[in-house]
C-alpha cells in the first residue's frame, strides 16, 4: 500500500486497530468468540450477536453523526425511541392498519419529533443541547401517555420477523442497518450534501454566504436522526414484542456519541465519519458483549466503557497531540544538528 | 436588581406563585404549611444537586455526572457505615471528601487536556454508576442510630408542618450557594468565565484553576446530595437517582441561568427546583392526571424560559445599541 493511502486514511488507523486489538483480546480470553456456526441455515455466534444487538445503536450513531457534523447533538433519541416504539406497538394493537402503514406512522413520529429539535435549533436559535434536552425529558411522559403508562405487548409476523428474523442466514435487521448505512454514505459522500451539512458544522456564518441554505439543511439532519431514532425504536420494540415507555432506548444517546467520539469525530462538527462511527459502534458493543461472555460480573460493563472512553479522549485531546508533536520536533531538530 | 439579568428569575417567581396560588385556591389541603416543608423535604436532594450545577452552567459548562454520583456516595456511605462500622459522621466526611476529589479530577481532564466538558462529565456519568454496582449490587438499608436521629429531627412551624434535618441542609446550602455566587471572588471569576473566557483571561482570571474549582464545587454538592438522598431514603441503592441530572439542568434553566453561561442566580435555581415540586404535588393533589404528566409539565416550562430566555436576550441586544451586554 502506497503512503497516499496511509495519509487519506489516517484517521481510521487508531478506531480499526482498536476494534481489532479488542476483538483479539477477547478472543483470547473467551474461547469460541470468533465461531460462527450455521444452525438450520441460520449464522450463530458471538460475532454476529454484536451485530444483532448493535443495530440499534448503529442507527442512532448514525443520525447523531449527522446531526454532530452540523455542530449539533441530539440527546432526545432515546425519548424518540420510546415514542416510535409505543406509537408502532398501540397501532398495532388497536387497529388492523396494515403493517407497512404502522411502520410509516412511527417513522413519521420520529421525523417530526426530529422537526421540532430542528425548528427550536435552526429557527429559535436555541442551543442544541438545551433543545434536546426539552424533548429528552418530555419525550418518555409523552411515551407513556401514548401507551397509557403501560407495557403494550403485540404481535405481529413482520414485526416479529424485523425483531428476530432472518435473511440469507443473517438476522434481518442487521440488513436493515447496513441498508440504512450504505444509504446515508451514499448521500454524503455522492452528492453534495455532505459536503453542505461539513459546512454549516464548520463555519454557518461563511457556508451561508456562499448560499447554503443552512435551516433547511440543520432542520433535515435532526428529522433524519429522528427518523434513524424511530427505526431503531420500531426494532427493539419488535425484539422484545413490546413497548416499554421506561426503558426503551434508555441511555443509547451516550452510547451513539460515544460511537462517534471514540471514531474521532469533533463534537465541535464539521466533520461526518459514518463508516468510523460505525466501528465506533462495533467497539462499544464488542466491548459489552465481550464483558458479558467473558464471565466477569455485568457491572463491570460501564467502568470498563468509561475508562476506555477517557483513555481515547486523553490520547485524542488537543493537549496530548501537541506534546507529541513538540515532542517529536524536538527530536527531528536534534536529528538535523 | 431590576434588569434584563434579573428578569428570567422574577419570572420564575411569578411562575412559583401562580402554580402554588392554584393549589392554594384548588385545595383546601393545599394551604397547610406541611405541603411546603413537605416540598423542600422531598425537593432537598435534587435542589442541593442543582446548585452546584448552577455554578457549573454559569461557567458554561455541563455536568452529566451529578446523577450517578448521587447513587455511587449513597452506596460508598452505606457500605462504610455497615460493611466497616464507621460512624456516620466519618462516612459523611469521607463521601464528601471522594466526591469532591472526582469532580476535582473531572474538572483538571476537562482544564488541562481541553475536552468538552460534556463528555468528560458523560464518562463520569458511567463511570461513578458502575463504582456503585461494583460496591454493591442491591439496595441496602442504612441502620445506625445517629441516622435514624438525624432523619427524626423536626423543628415544628405554624400549621401542621416542620422542617427536617435534610430541608434544613438543602435551605444551608442554597445560602452557602448564594454567597459563594455573589460575594466571593471565586463566585465572580465563575460569572467572568461564562460571560466571556477572552476577556475573562484578559483580566486576569485564573481560567484553569476556576475550572477545576467549578467541578470540584458540583462534585461536592452532587455529594452532599448523595449523603442528604441517603438520609431521605434510610437506604443506598445503585440504581438510585437516575435523570437526576436531567431534572438539576431542567431546574437550573428554569431557575433563569442563561445556558451560554454568565447569567443566573442561586436563588433562582432553589425557586425551579421547587416549581419542579409544585407541578408533582399538583399532579398528586388533582389525582386524576397520571405522573408522566410531571415530565410533560417540565418539559413543557423548560421550552417557555428557553423561549423567554431568547426573548429578553433580543430585546437587550436591540435596545442596548447592540452592546449585547447579555
Amino acid at each position: 500500500m502506497n503512503k497516499q493511502f496511509w495519509l487519506k486514511h489516517q484517521k481510521a488507523i487508531g478506531p480499526v486497530v482498536s476494534l481489532l486489538v479488542i476483538i483479539l483480546g477477547t478472543a483470547l480470553l473467551t474461547p469460541g468468540f470468533l465461531k460462527l456456526q450455521m444452525i438450520d441455515g441460520h449464522l450463530y455466534g458471538s460475532l454476529l450477536d454484536v451485530l444483532h444487538r448493535g443495530t440499534p445503536t448503529a442507527l442512532v450513531a448514525l443520525g447523531m453523526a449527522v446531526v454532530i457534523g452540523t455542530k449539533g447533538i441530539d440527546l432526545s433519541v432515546g425519548a424518540v425511541i420510546a415514542i416510535c416504539g409505543a406509537v408502532a406497538a398501540v397501532l398495532t394493537v388497536n387497529t388492523d392498519w396494515p403493517v407497512i402503514v404502522v411502520l410509516l406512522a412511527a417513522m413519521g413520529a420520529g421525523m417530526a419529533c426530529g422537526l421540532w429539535n430542528g425548528f427550536l435549533v435552526a429557527v429559535l436559535g436555541v442551543q442544541p443541547i438545551v433543545a434536546t434536552l426539552i424533548l429528552m425529558v418530555a419525550g418518555r411522559g409523552i411515551a407513556q401517555m401514548i401507551t397509557g403508562g403501560q407495557i403494550v405487548t403485540f404481535h405481529s409476523d413482520t414485526l416479529n420477523a424485523i425483531g428476530n428474523g432472518f435473511f440469507l442466514a443473517v438476522p434481518i435487521r442487521v440488513w436493515i442497518a447496513i441498508f440504512i448505512v450504505a444509504f446515508t454514505m451514499f448521500l454524503m459522500r455522492k452528492t453534495a450534501l455532505g459536503m453542505f451539512i461539513e459546512a454549516i458544522g464548520a463555519n454557518a456564518r461563511s457556508s451561508r454566504l456562499v448560499g447554503i441554505e443552512a435551516r433547511t439543511l440543520v432542520v433535515i439532519a435532526y428529522m433524519f436522526s429522528g427518523l434513524c431514532a424511530s427505526i431503531a425504536g420500531i426494532i427493539l420494540a419488535a425484539d422484545i414484542r413490546g413497548a416499554d415507555a421506561n426503558n426503551a432506548g434508555l441511555w443509547l444517546e451516550l452510547d451513539a456519541i460515544l460511537a462517534v467520539v471514540i471514531a474521532g469525530g469533533a463534537l465541535s462538527g464539521g466533520r461526518i465519519y459514518l463508516g468510523l462511527t460505525m466501528i465506533g459502534v462495533l467497539i462499544i458493543q464488542t466491548l459489552t458483549t465481550a464483558i458479558l461472555t467473558s464471565g466477569l460480573p455485568a457491572q463491570y460493563n460501564l467502568i470498563v466503557k468509561a475508562t476506555i472512553v477517557l483513555l481515547v479522549l486523553l490520547i485524542q485531546s488537543p493537549r496530548t497531540r501537541q506534546t507529541i508533536s513538540a515532542y517529536l520536533a524536538r527530536k527531528g531538530a536534534r536529528k538535523d544538528v | 436588581m431590576f434588569n434584563e439579568r434579573s428578569l428570567p428569575m422574577l419570572a420564575t417567581l411569578v411562575v412559583f406563585f401562580v402554580l402554588y396560588g392554584y393549589g392554594f385556591v384548588e385545595y383546601k389541603g393545599f394551604r397547610d404549611s406541611l405541603v411546603l416543608t413537605n416540598l423542600l423535604t422531598d425537593n432537598a436532594f435534587l435542589i442541593v444537586t442543582a446548585v452546584g450545577m448552577t455554578f457549573v452552567i454559569l461557567s458554561g459548562g455541563i455536568d452529566l455526572s451529578v446523577g450517578s454520583m448521587i447513587a455511587f456516595i449513597g452506596v460508598l456511605m452505606a457500605s462504610l457505615i455497615t460493611g466497616f462500622g464507621m460512624h456516620p459522621i466519618l462516612a459523611m466526611i469521607i463521601s464528601l471528601v471522594v466526591g469532591t476529589a472526582f469532580g476535582a479530577i473531572m474538572g483538571y481532564i476537562i482544564a488541562h487536556f481541553e475536552i468538552q466538558p460534556f463528555i468528560v462529565t458523560l464518562a463520569g456519568m458511567f463511570l461513578f454508576r458502575g463504582l456503585a454496582y461494583l460496591i454493591n449490587l442491591d439496595a441496602v438499608p442504612i441502620n445506625h442510630p445517629f441516622i435514624s436521629d438525624l432523619a427524626d429531627i423536626y423543628i415544628s412551624v405554624p400549621g401542621r408542618g416542620g422542617l427536617t434535618f435534610i430541608a434544613i441542609v438543602m435551605l444551608l446550602a442554597v445560602a452557602a450557594g448564594i454567597i459563594v455566587a455573589r460575594r466571593t471572588r471565586f463566585g465572580m471569576n465563575v460569572y467572568a468565565l461564562g460571560g466571556d473566557t477572552q476577556s475573562a483571561e484578559l483580566l486576569g482570571v485564573p481560567i484553569k484553576s476556576t475550572q477545576i474549582r467549578i467541578y470540584a464545587l458540583s462534585g461536592f454538592f452532587s455529594s452532599l446530595s448523595g449523603v442528604v438522598f441517603a438520609i431521605y431514603t434510610g437506604s443506598a441503592y445503585p440504581l438510585a437517582a437516575v435523570g437526576v441530572e436531567l431534572d438539576a439542568i431542567a431546574a437550573v434553566v428554569i431557575g433563569g441561568t442563561l445556558l451560554t453561561g454568565g447569567v443566573g442566580f442561586v436563588f433562582g435555581t432553589f425557586l425551579g427546583g421547587l416549581i419542579q415540586g409544585v407541578i408533582q404535588t399538583l399532579i398528586a393533589f388533582d389525582g386524576t392526571l397520571n405522573s408522566w404528566w410531571t415530565k410533560i409539565a417540565v418539559g413543557g416550562l423548560l421550552f417557555l424560559f428557553i423561549i423567554l430566555q431568547k426573548v429578553i436576550v433580543h430585546w437587550v441586544r436591540r435596545y442596548s445599541g447592540n452592546r449585547g451586554s447579555a
